[in-house]
This record gives structure tokens, C-alpha cells and sequence, in this order.
């Protein structure tokens, strides 16, 4: 049975809206976000909102196409697509926009977006490994830190970064607490309900109001739980997504998967598992910046080289979820999750010996039937039950 | 039974004991119809009704629009099974429809353990040669034939449209028919061998679908591959052949579960 506090994910999106355009009306100030590398926690302290803007819909991809090349990641054309189109009311209401140097694609979009709205855009090292790394993205954290204080007219002191850190860790705890009940044989949350929820945390504009919706749902799923409640019959195949983040309105892997006989217990990805696993640093007599720092750039993205990381969370995840596949999602045009889909194959291959499915495709529906044959036919190959 | 139905054509097969038969016929435009069609033929042709088959799995691309069929599985599950009844031990088959390719690893058994497919594109498929024959005034069927003995021409396109165009600018060069199909044929096996070695490489490898009939892709692939590779008389069977032994298998395993009980 679906948890009744869905129907509050299902409907959040538009109605945070409403609360958004109250708080701007009572003087708030908005940042727009587009990536996990960009620490809401400066955003938090410096008493403005923080949302995501990171395209998930096909809607806006043709007007972006006027603009953007074509084989570009539907991601990137999507988020531009909204931001140039006015369609998006969360970029409307936005005074301000963090972007950052991840793959090429993005930074360019970025000095495009330059004209629609002030920008700034951090320059991430290219991997965490280098031993002035950790430096340069400090360094980048304070620049953002005295732009933010500029453009919004606020002075941020070590107080407010620090409640700010207290506050972004609470709503990671809550999410990651969530995400792990689906560790459960079979999984409470059907894998499009898991996705709901955590999606939905990139429009709260209270963030003590987002955490407690999200506890209220994980006191709802342990009922389930206790009840022996779950959408999945038992045995049915379990599967790990990796790849490109997916978001609501691209979420069609996860429902053809769940269609087609699966169970989508968990999400690696930076919409889901990836951010979750990492909690800053609080101790009162650290720097605050420093600690964040170190937190952002441990997150295993394919734009870093190396990116060990990722492959380390992969099978922590495979092992504690007990999967029996991984579907590795790529959007087209998407080099860098593209080329690691190799390694990706050969970790899974080598370490677990379970199947692994990569699949390339961008927002729209035009290979739906192409893509279900392959998705139905892993979950065949998963699934020994039919006879 | 198990009846496959392809984007350009339809099998039915029935099996009863070892012995099986089967008819193929054009889908059309209506799957529907046609997968109807070739099951109405067979029973006629064995002698049956509806009712003395015990369960019937549709595959292909028209597969769920079978409402008489109890199950629908995918080509890529049935074509392992089918290829391993044909080419006993395959651990990899190498499938060329209509619209579109797949490689398939198995564990030897029958049972899929990787595979990969093509793109939303026709590059490598059937189609691909459908559109190119006729871009020569041949038939798909005579292009074995015409390229015989040949030396391949050059193709760099992969995008079908393209490669229509790159083949009537070499028409128009004054290069020769066989040459160019033979071009065509080369870079069919090419890109099949590209996406065969992403995921590994086979020892015993079975070719299968309609294109298996293409003795010229045929040559091309075991080039490419480095490799023999068996290509069974009923190889374009091999999809509904595998629906109709999983549909045995099926049959079978409740069977045994209704004796435990």
C-alpha cells in the first residue's frame, strides 16, 4: 500500500510555489542551484532560499535548441530550455544563480545564462586527490561566500554557517534514513515513490517544514514495514540505478523498469544515494568553510578524475541493498558517465558477478519501445521466477 | 507455441515432442493481423485448435499486441533459447532483424547472461539493407548474389539516410553494383562486431535472424569476428522457436508443480 504522505510529495512541487512567491513578497531572497558541488549551506546562512534548478522535463528542450546545439545532454538543454523560456517558476523568482565548472557542457551554458540572470560560477578542481585541491575549492567557497553577502546584501558570519551545516545535516540524515529503509527484502517504497520524495527536497522553501514531511513519511513506512506491507511480491528482482542524475519528468527508466517487473531500490546517482552518504563535519572549533569544503568535494561525480569514489559507493550500495542488477543510466551526450559506464561494467563484472544494463537516452519518448525491449529483457534475465 | 512477430516478418512455431513446425509470413502494417495470421495458418497446417495448445508466448516487436497469447516475452530472452536449440553449446548469438541488431551472451544453456542492442537507428539492421537494395534497383534477397566475389568499396556513413546518399554519389562515380553492396555488407559486419566486443568475446557464436540468410554479411562478420560462425538453415526461426521452447518450459515446470501437490 502507498504511504497517504506521498500524496503530499505528489503535490509539493506546485504548491511550494505559492509559499515561494509569499516569501518573496515578504522580502526573502532566493539562490538557484544546480548541482550538488554548489553548498546550500552558504545559501542557508546567508538567510536566503535555496532551489533547484537542474532540468528534469522535456518540455523546454526545442526553445533550448535555438539556442544550444543539439547533441547536448537533455539535462543541460532542459535547465537552460526552462531559464530562457520563463517557464520555470522556480528560476523566475530566483536572485541569484550558482553554477559550477563540472563538465563542459554546464560551464558554457553558464556564461550563456550570464545574460538572464547574475551568475556566478565556481571553478572546481578537476579531482580530489591533488594536494592543493582541497584549497582551491575553500578558496572558491569564500569568493562565493563574499558574492553572496554582495549581491544579497547580508554579511554571513561563522555562527550562521555553522547553524546553517547543523540544519543541511539534519535534512540529509532524514533523506538517508528514508532512502535505507528500501534495504528492507522486499523494498517499502516502490523506486518512482523513493524518487518523489528525495526529489522534492530541492523546492522546500522551509527547510525544517521538508525534514519533518520526510520524517512523517518514514514513520508511515515503518508502519507499512511492521505490517508486512510492500508493493513487490517477494523475489522480485532488485535493482541498483547509477548514471546521470533523474529527476521528476525523467524518470522513465524507473517506471519502465517497475513495469516491466522490477523493484528500484536504490538510486546512486546525485539525485539520490550519492550526496546522502557524507555529512559535514560540525565540531564548533573547525572552520566552518573548511569543513564544507571537504564534505563537496568528496561527492564520487564523473566529472572528477579520478573518480574512485563512486565505484567504492557502488559496492557498498550493492552489497547493503543486496541487488541482483545495476542499471547505469546515461543521457545522451553525457561523455563523462558515458566513457565511466566501461568501468562502471567492469567493477560490477569483476567484484560481484551480477548483471549490469547500460542504457543510453535522453528525456523524450520517442525510443520508449526500444528502451522497454531492453529493460524487459534484463528484468527477464533478473527475474528466474516465471516458470 | 511461440510466434514471433518482427517489424517485416512473422513466425509462428509449434512444437510437439522433437518434431516442429512452422510457417513465416510478411507483418504488413498490422502486427496484430499478422501474428493472427501466422497462428491461424499453423493450426490449419498441424491439424489443431486453439484449445489443444497448451501455452503460446509471443516475442518480437508486435508481442504484446497478441491478446490470444498467454505470455509475452522479449526477442532477446527467446533468440538465446531458440540459437542454443539450433547451435547446441552457442555462448554468444549474434541476431540481425528487421529493425534492429542485438549480441547476446549466454551462460550455454540457453539463458541470457549480457547483451547489448542496437540504438534507435536502423545503422546495421535489416532495414539498413532493405534501404539500400532498393537504392540499387535490387532486392534485398538478390544482394548476396550481386555482391559475390567482390572487392568491398569503402562505406563511412552509419546513419542509414546517409549512407543512401554516400551510395548513389558512388553509383554516380561509376563504382560497380557489387562493390558497393559488398561495401554495404562490410560495414553491416563492422558495426555489429563493434558493439559485439563491447561486452566480449565469443567462442561458439550463432547468427541468427533475417539477415543470417545474407551470406554476404555472413563472410563479413566471421572477418570481422575472427571467428567461425554457425549459421543454422532455420536461423530466422530461431526467435519463435525460442518463445515455443520456454513455452514448454512452462508447461512442464507447472506440471511438475501440480504433481508435488
Amino acid at each position: 500500500m502507498r504511504p497517504e504522505s506521498m500524496k503530499i510529495f505528489d503535490d509539493l512541487r506546485g504548491q511550494n510555489m505559492v509559499v515561494l512567491e509569499n516569501a518573496k513578497q515578504s522580502g526573502r531572497k532566493v539562490v538557484g542551484m544546480y548541482c550538488a558541488y554548489c553548498p546550500q549551506e552558504l545559501v542557508l546562512a546567508a538567510g536566503a532560499i535555496p532551489v533547484s534548478l537542474c532540468g528534469t522535463r522535456d518540455e523546454p528542450i526545442a526553445d533550448a535548441e535555438k539556442v544550444l546545439p543539439r547533441n547536448l545532454c537533455p539535462l543541460i538543454k532542459s535547465s537552460f530550455g526552462f531559464a530562457i523560456t520563463g517557464k520555470c517558476p522556480y528560476f523566475y523568482f530566483s536572485d541569484f544563480i550558482v553554477g559550477e565548472t563540472t563538465c563542459d557542457g554546464k560551464k558554457k551554458m553558464f556564461e550563456l545564462l550570464k545574460q538572464y540572470k547574475p551568475t556566478h560560477i565556481m571553478h572546481l578542481p578537476q579531482g580530489a586527490d591533488r594536494p592543493g585541491a582541497l584549497s582551491w575549492w575553500k578558496e572558491e567557497l569564500s569568493l562565493l561566500k563574499e558574492r553572496l553577502e554582495e549581491e544579497l546584501g547580508v554579511t554571513i558570519s561563522d555562527d550562521n554557517l555553522r547553524e546553517a551545516v547543523k540544519l543541511a545535516n539534519s535534512e540529509q540524515r532524514a533523506v538517508k534514513e528514508l532512502h535505507e529503509l528500501n534495504k528492507l527484502d522486499p523494498a517499502p517504497l516502490s523506486g518512482l515513490d523513493l524518487l518523489t520524495a528525495t526529489f522534492m527536497k530541492g523546492f522546500n522553501v522551509n527547510k525544517f517544514e521538508g525534514i519533518a514531511l520526510v520524517n512523517r513519511l518514514i514513520d508511515e513506512v515503518k508502519e507499512v514495514i511492521e505490517r508486512g506491507g510492500s508493493p513487490f511480491r517477494a523475489g522480485t528482482p532488485r535493482i541498483l540505478l547509477t548514471g546521470c542524475p533523474v529527476g521528476i519528468g525523467s524518470e522513465k527508466v524507473i517506471r519502465l523498469l517497475e513495469e516491466g517487473g522490477g523493484s528500484v531500490v536504490c538510486f546512486e546517482s546525485c539525485s539520490g544515494y550519492k550526496i546522502l552518504a557524507m555529512l559535514t563535519d560540525e565540531d564548533e572549533r573547525r572552520d566552518p568553510l573548511e569543513a564544507i569544503a571537504e564534505r563537496s568535494l568528496k561527492i564520487p561525480c564523473s566529472c572528477m578524475t579520478p573518480n574512485e569514489g563512486r565505484l567504492g559507493l557502488l559496492g557498498r550500495m550493492i552489497r547493503e541493498y543486496r541487488v541482483d542488477g545495476v542499471v547505469d543510466l546515461t543521457w545522451q551526450a553525457c561523455h563523462t558517465y558515458n566513457i565511466e559506464a566501461e568501468l562502471v561494467r567492469g567493477y560490477v563484472r569483476d567484484n560481484f558477478d551480477i548483471p549490469c544494463l547500460h542504457l543510453e537516452t535522453d528525456y523524450s519518448n520517442s525510443d520508449l519501445q526500444q528502451l522497454k525491449t531492453r529493460v524487459t529483457a534484463f528484468i527477464e534475465l533478473l527475474d528466474k521466477r516465471w516458470t | 507455441m511461440g510466434i514471433d512477430v518482427g517489424s517485416i516478418t512473422s513466425k509462428a512455431v509449434l512444437l510437439n515432442g522433437s518434431a516442429w513446425q512452422s510457417v513465416l509470413r510478411p507483418t504488413g502494417y498490422s502486427p496484430r493481423q499478422a501474428g493472427r495470421e501466422v497462428f491461424d495458418e499453423l493450426l490449419d497446417k498441424a491439424g489443431l485448435a486453439r484449445a489443444d495448445i497448451g501455452y503460446i508466448i509471443a516475442t518480437g516487436y508486435g508481442r504484446t499486441t497478441l491478446d490470444f497469447a498467454d505470455k509475452a516475452m522479449t526477442e532477446i530472452t527467446c533468440h538465446a533459447k531458440g540459437a542454443h536449440h539450433l547451435v547446441p553449446g552457442a555462448d554468444m548469438v549474434i541476431d540481425i532483424g528487421g529493425q534492429d541488431s542485438k549480441v547476446i551472451f549466454t551462460d550455454r544453456q540457453g539463458n541470457v547472461a549480457d547483451f547489448s542492442m542496437n540504438d534507435k537507428c536502423a545503422a546495421g539492421t535489416g532495414r539498413f539493407l532493405q534501404v539500400m537494395a532498393a537504392a540499387m534497383g535490387a532486392d534485398v534477397s538478390e544482394l548476396a548474389e550481386l555482391a559475390r566475389g567482390e572487392e568491398p568499396v569503402q562505406i563511412s556513413n552509419m546513419c542509414t539516410v546517409f549512407a543512401e546518399s554516400e551510395v548513389i554519389s558512388l553509383l554516380a562515380e561509376g563504382v560497380g553494383r557489387g562493390r558497393i553492396i559488398a561495401g554495404i555488407h562490410r560495414s553491416v559486419a563492422k558495426r555489429v562486431t563493434a558493439m559485439a566486443e563491447r561486452i566480449g568475446k565469443g567462442e561458439l557464436i550463432a547468427f541468427t535472424g533475417g539477415v543470417s540468410k545474407n551470406e554476404g554479411v555472413r563472410e563479413y562478420l566471421a572477418r570481422e569476428l575472427g571467428r567461425e560462425i554457425v549459421v543454422a538453415p532455420e536461423s530466422q526461426l530461431a526467435g519463435a522457436l525460442g518463445a515455443a521452447l520456454l513455452a514448454r518450459e512452462k508447461l512442464l515446470n507447472a506440471k511438475v508443480l501440480h504433481e508435488k501437490k
